[in-house]
């Protein structure tokens, strides 16, 4: 296992590729499912006012 | 030939609901193969006859920069078919890729440059190909910058498409800037002409993670796109159905 985290020598280029990568991929799902949610709320607040109007 | 598919895609109720149905059948697949391709990249494939295992970062490094052209492909694409066809739906998916290709693209080159600093003894060098993929940021920022720059949505989108088509010219500047140019960065391992020069053992995982990048990328593109289509649309009768449904 200490071998496998040593990555023959690598660590320290290997684990912080693949941390950033990871990274990168989790902030693009956050950021995706947060913007589609403040759109669907701010579409709801619209309706809600039209409904008013209406 | 019936071109009512064509109209269909192109209007947003219909992209919104197609876009929510078809959000799992990407994600799902695409977190299998790249749990499968990290258990093969990191565990199973040997140590490379010539760096060892720094060679893994082939791992990440060859998937975040296949996102990063693919993505910007997808989106000059996208951005000539809402401006040939004046498709708002087209337009909006175009705005959707900028984001995630930029975030792809700065890791890239942050992947490429802890790979190049063990192999070529140095985190940065002005070679042709890491020159031509910083210039496919700064492409992504300024196309992102133009949108924000601009109050109306439709100027945005006509003035950005543009920026997007025309900037497409770097996609092929960094495939074969390793063939022009004597450039630092190795040749293609995998997507060239004749057989892959990789054992499959290594090769497996690549194309694994490969895939999985790419359908990963179509599942947060559809999410972002429903998010864009709702933020545009100003129509009261199908926004009550999509939020109802």
């Amino acid at each position: 296992m200490k071998e496998f985290f040593a990555m023959g020598g690598y660590a320290w280029f290997v684990w912080p590729s693949y941390l950033l990568t990871f990274l990168a991929v989790i902030a693009n799902i956050v950021i995706a499912r947060r913007s589609l949610a403040a759109a669907q709320a701010e579409a709801r607040r619209r309706l809600a006012i039209a409904g008013e109007e209406g | 030939m019936d071109w009512t598919w064509f109209h269909r895609l192109a209007s947003p109720p219909h992209v919104y609901r197609i876009a929510g149905t078809l959000t799992p059948w990407f994600a799902w697949p695409a977190g299998l193969l790249i749990v499968a391709a990290l258990y093969g990249g990191l565990v199973l494939a040997p140590p490379d006859y010539q760096q060892g295992d720094g060679f893994r970062i082939i791992y990440v490094h060859a998937p975040t920069a296949w996102l990063s052209v693919m993505i910007y492909t997808t989106m000059a694409v996208a951005a000539a078919i809402g401006l040939i066809w004046r498709m708002k739906v087209a337009h909006a998916a175009a705005a959707s890729c900028a984001g995630i290709g930029a975030w792809f693209t700065a890791a890239s080159l942050v992947t490429g440059m802890l790979w190049g600093k063990p192999m070529w003894g140095t985190y940065w060098v002005w070679d042709p190909r890491l020159t031509a993929q910083l210039i496919l940021l700064f492409l992504y920022l300024g196309y992102m910058g133009l949108r924000a720059g601009i109050e109306d949505t439709a100027r945005a989108d006509r003035a950005s498409a543009v920026l997007a088509i025309v900037g497409v010219v770097n996609v092929p500047i960094i495939r074969f800037s390793v063939d022009w140019w004597n450039s630092i960065h190795q040749a293609p391992s995998v997507m060239k002409m004749d057989r892959p020069s990789m054992p499959a053992d290594m090769l497996v995982p690549l194309l694994l993670m490969l895939l999985g990048f790419t359908l990963y990328f179509f599942a947060v593109l559809l999410v972002r796109l429903r998010a864009e289509i709702l933020r545009r649309e100003r129509s009261a009768s199908w926004l009550r159905e999509a939020l109802s449904a």
